[in-house]
């Protein structure tokens, strides 16, 4: 090649660098004045906005996170999304009642490590079968647990109708029953989860995970292990989907029930992920935002609008016709989700300011 | 001599009855270019599928590296140092050149779940070692410019280049080429052979290839085997195969 060639060529390949940069420097710059916000919100934002808008936002975004690190980047559908959490849930729960002696962030982990080696076997079926045929074996994994849970008092220490109340949230001390101290732990939580699962999906447990999700059969040829990395998804999903279970219960609504995790729940955190984006990090916040602010958006609008004049039981299943129409349009326009969408509009941004 | 890489002893296989291999025996010596020939049907990719543990012979033995098996899984084989390539595009769609290539050193990974979790033990040497080898062998094929690339948006013939840039990463001694140059126009054909000629001598790789095109054969191959409905019926140099009559009658359908 001449001098010329590759003269053009580094050019070429050094303007991308600037563009890919200048776009990289956005994209955290904006995650850090997002989470700069986060963190200076409970300053402005009075209970109601913590208790029904934050706090159930960030939850569905971790629970979001979990589930996608199976489907989206492992390529391992699951409807056992709600099982899991309460697997969290009831674990944190017992681990709170009967070993008070352990933090509370220990108490939180060890219930999501409950909940992902319940997930591992939840997966055993994954080495034998996929797709459709997976999801019914998950869906089966739902159902289980949800009896489980109903059926056998040990598990909520007897209490009536198999609900489990939160014990007092506390770190070292500090009160965490507060709306503002529950937000906090949410969100710390949420935090450092992410960080951990950004860097795992970079890695070469996340390079295993695509692999199996876009060729299992080369991947195997080349040497990933297939059974393993499959067994690892369901592990790690099913312990962020633990934990995000757990704060569900006790940092979100106080008190809940196997049925606070039925099928519906399942249903509800692969919508947000096939909203936000399947396979993508941000996407998991971008769904859960949708499916958390929309309906309370829709709600207002609708209150405002027409004054009442709608029964509000209609406005709900109107909620659920536009939801079924946006998740179709989704998966045919843009099946990489919102995620991608707003990738795009950063990419046009970022040419924009490089110039 | 120097032990040959690949030695096939009486290798059979049959699907639901019919014969696809029918005691097949060759050896491929260290690093030479083996080109497998024949007709569609004749039993060549059932062959490399053998090789690498994808099939399982109903007999015979294979004997790679001096170690003799009759079972070898696809892992294993990996592990021990088989590359391949498929005929048919099978690569990681949705990810860039870079982390396909990547994914070529899954196997060679030490680190554990947690060490990648966490940034810790092995993490960073391993991903510093792996990005240097994978910019090494991307440089190699000529494929910096793609680099950062998803390969579903890359052409065909440089599709078929990340596929040989993945199997060549994790170093094998034995590279398997299912029709590397299939669907491919005359100057990507010659381009890719110059490739593979670089592979056999710059890193020493022995490879036995499946090529249609006979003039691509002859002139890339030390060693040519001729397969037909699952027999050898020739084994030599170019010229010897090309001399060879049983040769010349299953290539223009004399009578058998």
């Amino acid at each position: 090649m001449s001098a010329i060639g590759t003269d053009a060529i580094e050019g070429f390949s050094a303007t991308r660098d600037t563009a890919r940069v200048t776009r990289d420097r956005l994209r955290v710059g904006s995650a850090v004045l997002l989470l700069a916000a986060l963190v200076g919100i409970p300053l402005v934002a009075n209970d109601y906005w913590l208790n029904a808008v934050l706090i159930p936002f960030l939850i569905m975004s971790l629970t979001a996170l979990g589930l996608n690190l199976l489907m989206g980047y492992a390529g391992q559908a699951s409807l056992g999304t709600g099982g899991f959490m309460s697997v969290g849930a009831y674990a944190t729960y017992n681990l709170l009642l009967r070993l008070p002696e352990l933090p509370l962030p220990v108490s939180l982990l060890l219930g999501g490590v409950i909940s992902g080696l319940v997930g591992i076997v939840a997966g055993l079926p994954s080495l034998r079968i996929k797709g459709f045929y997976l999801v019914a074996s998950t869906l089966a994994t739902q159902f289980l647990l949800e009896w489980l849970f109903n059926q056998y008092g040990w598990f909520s220490n007897y209490s009536t109708s198999s609900s489990i109340s939160a014990p007092r949230l506390a770190i070292f001390g500090h009160d965490l029953s507060s709306p503002t101290g529950r937000y906090f732990l949410t969100l710390a939580t949420v935090v450092v989860v992410t960080v951990v699962a950004t860097r795992l999906v970079r890695s070469q447990t996340g390079r295993t995970w695509m692999a199996i999700r876009d060729m299992d059969t080369a991947a195997a040829v080349i040497g990933v292990p297939v059974s393993a990395g499959k067994l690892k998804a369901f592990f790690v999903s099913s312990l962020v989907i633990g934990i995000a279970g757990a704060l569900w219960a006790f940092a979100y609504l106080g008190t809940v029930d196997a049925r606070s995790f039925n099928l519906d729940r399942s249903f509800q955190v692969m919508f947000a992920i096939i909203i936000g984006g399947m396979g993508s990090i941000s996407g998991n916040y971008l769904g859960a935002a949708f499916m958390i602010l929309l309906p309370i958006l829709l709600d207002h609008v609708g209150g405002g609008l027409f004054g009442g004049a709608i029964d509000p039981g209609q406005l709900e299943n109107l909620q659920k016709a536009l939801f079924g129409a946006l998740i179709v349009w989704f998966l045919i326009k843009e099946p990489r989700g919102l995620a991608a969408l707003l990738s795009r509009a950063w990419t046009q941004l970022a040419a924009r300011l490089g110039r | 001599m120097a032990e040959p890489v690949l030695q096939l002893r009486d290798v059979s296989l049959s699907f639901k009855g019919i014969k696809a291999l029918n005691a097949l025996s060759f050896n491929v010596e260290r690093g030479e270019i083996c080109a497998l020939i024949g007709p569609n049907g004749a039993g060549k990719s059932s062959l490399l599928n053998i090789i690498n543990g994808v099939y399982r012979a109903d007999s015979g033995s294979i004997t790679f590296n001096g170690e003799q098996f009759v079972r070898i899984r696809p892992a294993r084989a990996a592990h021990l140092g088989v590359g391949r390539t498929f005929q048919h595009n099978a690569l990681f769609r949705h990810l860039s050149v870079l982390d396909n290539v990547l994914a070529g050193l899954i196997r060679h990974c030490r680190a554990t779940i947690v060490e990648h979790a966490f940034g810790i033990g092995r993490d960073r040497r391993e991903a510093r070692e792996f990005n240097r080898r994978v910019d090494e062998i991307v440089a190699f094929l000529d494929l910096t410019k793609h680099r950062d690339k998803v390969v579903a948006t890359l052409p065909y013939g440089v599709q078929k280049r990340v596929d040989l840039a993945r199997a060549l990463v994790g170093g094998p001694s034995l590279l398997l080429l299912d029709e590397p140059m299939a669907g491919m126009n005359q100057d990507e054909k010659q381009e890719m052979s110059g490739f593979i000629l670089e592979t056999n001598t710059r890193l020493r790789t022995s490879i036995v290839l499946i090529e249609h095109d006979m003039s691509v054969v002859m002139g890339l191959s030390h060693h040519v085997v001729v397969l037909d409905y699952g027999r050898k019926v020739g084994d030599g140099s170019p010229e010897q195969v090309r001399r060879n009559p049983d040769v010349i009658a299953a290539y223009l359908g004399t009578a058998h």
